[in-house]
């Protein structure tokens, strides 16, 4: 494997012919989609099929990608428009926990133990579990932001959206994080505090 | 309530390095005087890093790679899609399109007998006699002007607004 080639060096090997440099570029990204396509879908099953779906779908576009954004900014656009075209199709309720009634449920369902493995829970399993609360659409935002490596302009691209509404969202989205972290994970926050 | 959300948002700002210089300086400031801002400063810069650092990026499972390698064997990359839109076949439609809508015209127009005089050449109005005063009065002229002069300031805003965004990155 050819190692220290940037994005664009291996798509222009892809597009000589040499299919087998898209797995690097597979290998380098599958996780940052995986993750994006699981903030929009419950299961890990659908999860993965609609990420091989996404990879296909742009080896088979790499005609038209133009080196004007990132590769990654390319790639997580297909991976959105693939999720909510996956969604419409299987008339799925985009799956949202943005709501008490539902965290309560799933409260429930891991019995009493829940409230002990919540004590014990780490910094790291508090940020994660909080996300999960959240809309699709502001986990999403929080995962390309500070996982995804994207500005705004590129969240912006990849959302088909103005900058300025995802900066606005980025910030509704932090602070609706906080709500829940200080609601859910009151005693973890304390310590994030002196963190 | 707005002030606190006020004081949040610009230290996000802040803090994401998205404001102005002078921006910058300026909260730097508040933060250095004001024991409410660099409390609030603090707090969002642990919960920053936390979020850097704490976020949990998902895996699939280990032959996912090679899922996806055997599927794209499958395929092959399609040609970009301004190598095979031929601007001659869409020139060709639309001059097909011109022709036929300039055959119409001229056909219609053939079809007028210019020989025939008009019923009744006069208009349902004597035209001199309009009284133009009674729309153009000074209440139409001021909401005509004033709807001009509103839509003028939103122009101007965007206008603004865009070049404050550029300002901004040659700041950054």
């Amino acid at each position: 494997m050819q190692t220290g080639l940037t994005d664009n060096d291996i798509i222009q090997l892809v597009r000589k012919g040499d299919q087998q440099a898209f797995a690097q570029l597979v290998t380098k990204y599958q996780n940052y989609v995986f993750t994006i396509i699981l903030r929009y879908l419950p299961s890990r099953e659908d999860a993965e099929e609609v990420a091989q779906d996404v990879f296909v779908k742009a080896y088979r576009s790499l005609g038209d990608f133009r080196g004007e954004s990132k590769f990654s900014t390319w790639l997580y656009t297909i991976t959105t428009t693939t999720c909510i075209t996956f969604l419409r199709k299987n008339k799925l309720d985009v799956q949202s926990l943005d709501n008490e009634k539902v965290f309560a449920q799933a409260d429930n369902m891991d019995g009493g133990m829940r409230a002990n493995q919540v004590e014990q829970k780490s910094r790291v399993a508090m940020v994660n579990q909080a996300i999960k609360m959240l809309s699709p659409e502001d986990a999403q935002v929080i995962t390309l932001f500070y996982k995804g490596e994207q500005s705004l302009d590129e969240i912006a691209q990849v959302l088909g959206q103005e900058t300025n509404a995802v900066k606005v969202r980025l910030h509704r989205a932090r602070q609706r994080l906080k709500e829940k972290m200080e609601k859910y994970f009151a005693q973890e926050v304390k310590d994030l505090a002196h963190y | 309530m707005n002030a606190h959300n006020n004081m949040e948002t610009q230290l996000w700002e802040y803090i994401d390095g998205l404001s102005g210089a002078d921006e910058r300086s300026f909260i730097e400031g508040l933060i250095a005087a004001d024991a409410e801002w660099r409390k609030k400063y603090e707090e969002l810069l642990s919960f920053n890093a936390a979020l850097h650092q704490d976020i949990e990026i998902d895996q699939p499972s280990m032959r996912f790679t090679r899922n996806v390698m055997e599927e794209i064997g499958r395929h092959q990359i399609a040609p970009a899609t301004g190598s095979y839109i031929n601007k001659k076949i869409i020139y060709g439609i639309a001059g097909f399109f011109l022709t036929l809508i300039v055959g119409f015209l001229i056909y219609a127009i053939g079809q007028i007998d210019w020989s025939v005089a008009p019923v009744n050449n006069t208009l349902p109005f004597n035209l001199p006699k309009i009284d133009t005063s009674k729309v153009f009065n000074n209440n139409y002229v001021n909401a005509f002007m004033i709807v001009n002069t509103v839509l003028g300031l939103m122009l101007l805003d965007r206008y603004l607004a865009q070049q404050r965004k550029h300002w901004k990155k040659e700041d950054a």
